[in-house]
């Protein structure tokens, strides 16, 4: 059996505060099937958005070990890490955070453009096909800061699954949205993990989008408590 | 977006566009500080170029007398005050084979030996002292450019003939075809025929130069076979007094270079050029304050698009790049900005400061060198003044970036 897209052991994670280190994170073993679409509930401040940076490679555990496609990653380097996490994963956050100085397409282009070092007409070609996915074929060459919302999103998932990830984060991927919008977005996100098998973990605090997931996993205070499928099983 | 072009390149311009506003402003800058530099280089060089050329139209780089003369004989002529030697002029020492050793030199250009000492000039009742000043036309030429600077006749010193100044020609109240008559403290004399009028720019020369041929000379000042100096074309004119002491350890003899002769006006020079340079330090380095304030505050306002990329995979060094190119690039077009203005200024300047005949006071331009240098130096200076912004871009927490 192939290795699993993600898995944590004994994850922990701390920050200093003035003289007392804050554990935000005490433990989490966690593991994460490919084609898995998993929702992370739990309270503000539980530790949902550490979690995930941790995953994405954007920061560093304090201790245990992460595997990525069975890697385990606390050994690398920071330039293997970055590019290893710009490779594998994909992000969407909540706050779009499309950069302004380009266009839609180009936005897309993004991941493929920083680990290639410069474009070509293939990048090009594949932004443009998953631009159409999302429905913003149109709206290609479009400055990003000229979208709304809802757009912009798109083309953050978009730009998330340029490099093929096997895995795909999303922080809170619908939370600035209003609930129409929010729906079509968390439609496209099931969309894209039953047409290319890619494994989903996605923070949200609305109920109504958890239970469309495969699977909940709740944390609370830094700690898994609840780990379930759920009924509603892709069919 | 150019398929080309890397990363770097790419996120630097549209960076650099997109705070247009800035990066218009500070390009201004640079522009404005690269315009005044070579303003002022241009118009320094000019100046100094100008003097040098009238400092040289009557002196030698280089001029070698011969050994252990207690007083030298004034070998500028254009300088030289009444001063009749008691002793008799001395020669150089087996000239001929010095010279053939001076012609082999790599930096030297032309060498010219010269027999020239004080003697009077008669005509009627006109009698001025002159410094006689025997040449041999066709390598003299190459050292001073006196065929250049003849006004009437023709540089031609056979025997028999002299070419005098205009300023002398005057005095005597004589001109082209006439006679004058030469006497020289040793009781030699000659009656001579003017052959030609020159005007050096300068009245001095022009009062008491007479060139006449290397013999006649000779005989006169009682120097037969002999010369009292060598003088010399270098090609590197501010080498010249560094070869003069290699020359003078190397022969013994006295070796003096027109840096040496005209001191007080090298000085000069030497202080304008010091002054400008610490203009040109101070302008350069508040250019990189501008450059360096705008990018910090790029950085800081970039600080979640920096997360971001570093999200999507982009490495610090990628990042340090982008923020060092756009110190570049602001550098560069503002240097590019500066010489366009520096040569509107210039052409402006050109109309202004003319003589009363309309023709340019001397000739200024932005050579194409300084523009080369201005486009480098902005350049570097930029990427230096990015380093600061483009490490702490690098250095951007992406974690902290995102949340904001
Ligand atoms: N850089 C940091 N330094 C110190 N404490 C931090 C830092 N980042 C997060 N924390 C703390 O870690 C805890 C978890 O924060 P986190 O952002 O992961 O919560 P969350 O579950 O995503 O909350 P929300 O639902 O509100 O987004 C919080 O108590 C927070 O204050
Ligand atoms: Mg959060």
């Amino acid at each position: 059996m192939a290795d699993p897209v993600l898995r944590l052991s004994g994850i922990r994670k701390s920050y200093q505060s003035g003289d007392s280190e804050l554990e935000v994170l005490h433990g989490i073993d966690l593991t994460l099937q490919r084609g898995e679409f998993a929702a992370l509930i739990g309270p503000s401040g539980s530790g949902k958005s550490t979690l995930l940076n941790l995953i994405g490679l954007l920061d560093r555990p304090s201790g245990g070990h992460l595997f990525i496609d069975g890697d385990e990653t606390s050994t690398l380097p920071e330039g293997e890490i970055t590019r290893l996490g710009g490779q594998r994963i994909g992000f969407v956050f909540q706050h779009h955070l499309l950069i302004p100085a380009f266009t839609a397409l180009e936005n897309v282009m993004m991941p493929l453009l920083v680990d290639r070092g410069r474009p070509d007409a293939a990048m090009r070609e594949r932004a443009a096909a998953l631009l159409a996915g999302v429905g913003l074929a149109d709206r290609a060459n479009h400055p990003a800061s000229k979208l709304s919302g809802g757009q912009q999103q798109r083309v953050a998932i978009a730009r998330a699954l340029a490099m093929r990830p096997a895995l795909v984060l999303a922080d809170e991927p619908t939370g600035n949205l209003d609930t129409h919008t929010a729906d079509d977005i968390f439609a496209l996100l099931r969309e894209v993990n039953q047409r290319e098998g890619t494994s989903f973990l996605i923070v949200t605090h609305d109920p109504r989008l958890a239970a469309r997931c495969d699977r909940i996993v709740e944390l609370v205070d830094g700690s898994i408590v609840s780990d379930r499928p759920h009924a509603e099983t892709p069919g | 977006m150019h398929p080309w072009l890397p990363f770097e390149w790419i996120a630097a311009t549209r960076f650099l566009r997109e705070g247009r506003t800035q990066s218009l402003l500070i390009i201004g800058g640079v522009g404005a500080g690269v315009a005044g530099i070579a303003f002022m280089s241009a118009l320094l060089s000019g100046l100094q170029a100008n003097l040098v050329k009238r400092t040289l139209s009557s002196q030698a780089h280089l001029v070698i007398l011969p050994a252990e003369e207690v007083a030298r004989p004034q070998r500028d002529p254009a300088q030289a005050l009444v001063q009749i030697q008691a002793q008799r002029l001395r020669s150089i020492d087996q000239w001929q084979a010095l010279r053939g050793r001076l012609e082999k030199l790599p930096e030297v250009a032309a060498v010219s030996p010269v027999a020239s000492g004080p003697a009077f000039a008669v005509r009627g009742d006109a009698n001025k002292s002159i410094t006689l000043i025997g040449i041999e036309p066709e390598h003299y030429t190459r050292v001073i450019e006196l065929d250049q600077k003849i006004v009437a006749g023709a540089l031609r010193v056979r025997a028999g003939e002299a070419v005098i100044g205009t300023e002398l020609a005057r005095d005597l109240g004589a001109t082209l075809g006439d006679k004058l008559r030469i006497s020289t403290a040793s009781g030699a004399g000659d009656t001579l025929t003017i052959t030609g009028l020159f005007d050096l720019g300068n009245k001095t020369a022009n009062g008491r130069n007479v060139y006449v041929g290397l013999r006649t000379a000779q005989s006169l000042l009682d120097l037969v076979g002999g010369v009292s100096s060598i003088d010399r074309a270098v090609h590197d004119m501010y080498g010249a007094e560094a070869l003069a002491q290699r020359i003078a350890a190397e022969t013994g003899l006295v070796a003096d270079s027109w840096i040496k002769t005209n001191a007080q006006f090298f000085t000069a020079l030497t202080s304008q050029r010091v002054s400008s340079n610490v203009i040109r330090f101070f302008v350069a380095l508040s250019a990189a304050f501008g450059i360096a304030s705008v990018l910090v505050v790029s950085v800081v306002q970039r600080a979640r698009e920096i997360g971001i990329l570093r999200a999507m995979g982009a490495t610090r060094g990628q990042l340090l790049r982008t923020f060092l190119l756009q110190g570049g690039i602001v550098g560069l077009l503002g240097s590019l900005l500066g010489s366009l203005l520096a040569s509107l200024f210039l052409a402006l300047w050109r109309t202004l400061a003319v003589n009363a005949d309309g023709t340019p006071m001397f000739m200024i331009e932005v050579p194409g060198s300084l523009v080369l240098i201005a486009a480098g130096g902005a350049t570097l200076v930029g990427v230096l003044a990015a380093l600061m912004p483009a490490r702490r871009a690098a250095a951007l927490d992406p974690v902290v970036a995102i949340r904001g």
